[in-house]
């Protein structure tokens, strides 16, 4: 199955090309960019998640946990930076597993695209929705005076990054959407990992309160590395040791998830 | 005569579960074909292999020319596929779901919006068009569902149970679709568990059951093999069933279909005389019947008497 060859006499190509691939891929991420726009849930999830996070830990626990809430605001909100878009993730395997369970899915390969398109538009059109909502988070937390202490370009790094994590993390989410029998199975298993991720992380509080095992844990969680760079890179600081950690569990997560939510993906789509 | 579809020996597994036991198909181009069964006989399975969505443990699959298995792409280049499991956004509106579909058949923008416009006039869903597909109506799905798979002009195209669960009046509309895409050379392969179905639109008619094809005819042949009539019979004690079947097959030279849950055995014949014979036979043999009927076919009785299993096989398991 490596060579891309063309039948003699045949105007149509036997295996489709890189470009082409891209090309269905790109065609189907706009296919669900205007889902998230169109279905209110998407839209509500996306939107109401990092607001309610916002408001909740600021005006509810902010002055209990750093004393006044303007200074947790400034430590909290790169912090759920890291956490709206690992919640956003939850959203690609859901979405990917509703189309083969309507049965939309077999309608797609049914069609003469690149079988990795449907894959490739579900995550790429989701980097969109992570990105609508670190924007509606950063633009929240703006106008309740957050204030980024550095300069636009390491905030605009500082959004790639958490981005990029959340591109990470949604293989686990392919991951469970291709092995869960039903759609409504999906979020259920995937917050399972991805809170104690975000909560047993240095996002709401100081790993120095903490008692020391847990305090272990979130030293070598990769969300406490994340939530360390965005800080760095949003409020100042030291970025270089953090951003290096990230990007080596970036690599590691990679490795393991990839290939498992790739496999998933095959068998459930041949 | 050039072939449309053309399966050999198709066998699939499912776990243990043998779905399909070796199924030849053949469909000529131009023509419309029947699949045929109970539920659970192995349609969809057939369908999807077909359609390249599964692939057979073993048996081989051309498709307007092309092997299946060895070139799935050219296959999905040149085929439709509705029904059970194929569908539409439901989000996205009629004209939105046509046109997503001929971006990915790469077509340049404005062709796919003319295509999608097209075919919303001619499945008379213009108004329905602009808004989106969870407000359709189960016939207005079926009619989208059925557009979006002619998007691409396919040579072949399949329809899994087209019509199931419709009013008869969409019924008769999408039967009019199916026509005079046929009539425009387009082969189509459609698997229903509707008889009357079957009788109107195809022009050979395949029964499957278990996974085997039990039957391949035009329909009036398959309706001249199952006789003019049928006779029915019900013994009083299940444990005759065996003896009343062997009766029924010396008189009619045909094994009768038997319905275990019932205990009916039904049999065709063309000799209405045959009827007294009976009642004397199972007199002599001192079996007794709770119901012994002579009825005018029905096209249900095909189907029961071709996919019922046969009634020897019912004797092997009833102990002596």
């Amino acid at each position: 199955m490596t060579a891309a060859a063309t039948a003699a006499g045949s105007a149509a190509p036997r295996r489709i090309g890189v470009v082409r691939a891209v090309r269905h891929g790109l065609t189907l991420a706009g296919r669900n960019i205007r889902f998230v726009v169109r279905s209110p849930s998407t839209l509500v999830d996306t939107v109401i998640q990092p607001v309610l996070f916002l408001v909740v830990f600021v005006f509810l626990f902010g002055g209990a946990i750093a004393g006044d809430w303007h200074d947790y605001l400034q430590q909290l909100t790169p912090g759920l930076m890291v956490q709206i878009t690992l919640y956003a993730s939850v959203g690609t395997g859901l979405a990917l597993n509703t189309d083969i369970t309507r049965g939309v899915f077999d309608r797609f390969r049914s069609l003469p695209i690149a079988r990795s398109a449907p894959l490739v538009g579900a995550v790429l059109g989701d980097v969109v929705r992570y990105a609508i909502a670190v924007g509606v988070l950063l633009a929240l937390a703006f106008l309740l005076g957050f204030r980024i202490r550095t300069d636009p370009l390491s905030a605009l790094l500082a959004v790639a990054l958490v981005i990029l994590f959340g591109l990470t993390l949604c293989w686990l989410s392919v991951l469970v959407g291709m092995v869960a029998r039903t759609p409504q199975a999906v979020p259920g298993i995937t917050l399972a990992v991805i809170l104690p991720l975000t909560f047993g992380s240095n996002i709401f509080a100081a790993p120095e309160t903490m008692p020391q095992w847990l305090g272990a844990w979130v030293a070598v969680n990769p969300v406490t590395h994340f939530v360390d760079t965005t800080r760095g890179l949003l409020l100042g600081g030291p970025t270089t040791g953090p951003l290096l950690a990230s990007l080596v569990s970036v690599a590691v997560l990679h490795a393991v998830l990839l290939p498992l939510a790739i496999r998933a993906y095959l068998r459930r789509s041949r | 005569m050039t072939l449309a579809i053309q399966a050999e020996g198709l066998v699939k597994r499912f776990g243990t579960v043998t779905a399909l036991a070796g199924v030849d198909l053949a469909v000529p181009a131009g023509s419309i074909i029947g699949v045929l069964g109970p539920n659970g006989a192995g349609k969809t399975t057939t369908v999807r292999i077909l359609a390249t969505l599964l692939r057979p443990d073993a048996g081989a699959v051309r498709v307007a020319g092309y092997d299946a298995l060895r070139d799935p792409v050219l296959v999905r280049g040149v085929i439709g596929l509705t029904g059970q499991y194929a569908s539409v956004d439901e989000e996205l509106t009629g004209f939105e779901n046509l046109v997503l579909i001929g971006r990915l058949l790469e077509l340049p923008r404005r062709e796919a919006r003319a295509r999608a416009t097209e075919l919303l006039e001619m499945f008379d869903l213009v108004e329905a068009g602009s808004r989106p597909i969870r407000t359709y109506s189960g016939g207005m799905r079926r009619r989208i569902d059925l557009a979006s798979s002619l998007v691409g002009r396919p040579r072949v195209l399949f329809l899994d149970e087209p019509t199931t669960g419709l009013d008869p009046r969409s019924r008769t509309q999408l039967w009019q679709v199916v026509r005079s895409l046929a009539a425009e050379g387009t082969s189509v392969l459609l698997t229903t568990q509707y008889l009357e179905e079957a009788d109107q639109l195809a022009e050979r008619i395949t029964v499957i059951d278990r996974g085997r094809v039990v039957a391949e005819g035009r329909p009036e042949e398959l309706k001249r093999r199952v006789g003019g009539q049928t006779l029915q019979v019900r013994p009083t004690d299940p444990a005759d069933l065996p003896r009343a079947a062997r009766i029924l097959t010396e008189l009619t030279g045909a094994r009768p279909g038997v319905d275990e849950e019932s205990g009916l055995l039904t049999t065709p014949v063309d000799d209405p005389v045959l009827l007294s014979a009976l009642v004397r036979r199972l007199d002599e043999a001192t079996v007794g019947a709770d119901e012994l009927a002579l009825r005018l076919p029905s096209l249900d009785d095909v189907f029961l008497s071709l996919t019922a299993r046969p009634a020897a096989e019912a004797e092997e398991r009833t102990p002596a």
